[in-house]
């Protein structure tokens, strides 16, 4: 078999407002990723994305899932929700810039710091997104040297 | 600079991990925003917080940081002690302020992430 071409897809379903499982996927993926033996810094990078992505969806969206694609050569986090949607993604990337309610800062979020640290750890984001019916963000991390 | 150095500075009482005092951490981080934990901890850290809830501990997992200290006399409930002994974190708890604890270990040697903004 092929080692170049394998492909592992890891796939979660994510509850909005589900405080207590929010991080839950990420750690997952980040597991995966170390048990696969990448680079400690990539499987921060893909951490930290997938973390973020997910806490996103826990926060502002109804449902959604968080998934991974995991190849030799590149990593996508997917997170797609059912929600609000974003209605300016140019101001949602702004660092600083939030809709969170302060209960999630009380817990340490929604500091305006999500979007920005997702682009941050990817090597290519893409946000699609529509007003009333949910968000989908795909950030990639590609594998140096393969 | 070891854990075990950590605990003696800050007269802490460690919650978790006493088995682990030998181990090193490289850097300290205070702070109680978790993204910004997210966005600036690099290397194996000290997070130093007065936030007890359950993503403490998710983010020291993805930043894979060395341990914890809880500052304010804050302590953790249970169930979030628990998950650090999944995790294998170790956590320690000081009655000294973040300000002050920050200043003790880095007066003692423990700098900060070299990691800038961007």
């Amino acid at each position: 078999m092929d080692r170049a071409k394998e492909e592992l897809v890891l796939n979660f379903q994510v509850q909005g407002r589900d405080f207590q499982g929010a991080g839950v996927a990420a750690s997952q993926i980040r597991r995966v990723l170390k048990q696969v033996g990448f680079d400690p810094q990539v499987v921060r990078r893909a951490g930290i994305a997938a973390y973020e992505a997910e806490m996103n969806i826990v926060i502002h969206a109804y449902r959604g899932t968080l998934s991974a694609r995991i190849t030799a050569q590149e990593i996508e986090i997917v997170a797609e929700d059912e929600g609000p949607g974003i209605a300016d993604i140019e101001l949602a990337m702004q660092e600083g810039y939030s809709t969170a309610p302060p209960e999630v800062r009380e817990m340490g979020f929604g500091a305006g710091m999500g979007l920005p640290n997702i682009k941050r750890c990817a090597d290519g984001l893409e946000i699609a997104s529509e007003v009333g019916r949910g968000t989908t963000l795909r950030a990639r991390i590609v594998i140096k040297g393969t | 600079m070891k854990l075990k150095e950590v605990q003696r500075i800050l007269e802490a009482e460690v919650l978790y991990g006493s088995e682990f005092l030998e181990e090193e951490v490289q850097a300290g981080f205070g702070c109680d925003l978790m993204s910004d934990v997210l966005a600036f901890a690099a290397g194996k850290v000290l997070l130093l917080t007065g936030l007890t809830n359950s993503h403490v501990i998710r983010t020291a997992e993805i930043i894979d940081a060395g341990a914890i200290v809880f500052v304010r006399g804050k302590r953790p409930d249970k169930t979030v002690v628990a998950a650090a002994r999944e995790k294998k974190i170790p956590l320690l708890c000081t009655h000294l302020l973040l300000y002050e604890s920050c200043g003790r270990l880095y007066r003692a040697g423990l700098p900060g992430p070299s990691r800038r903004r961007g």
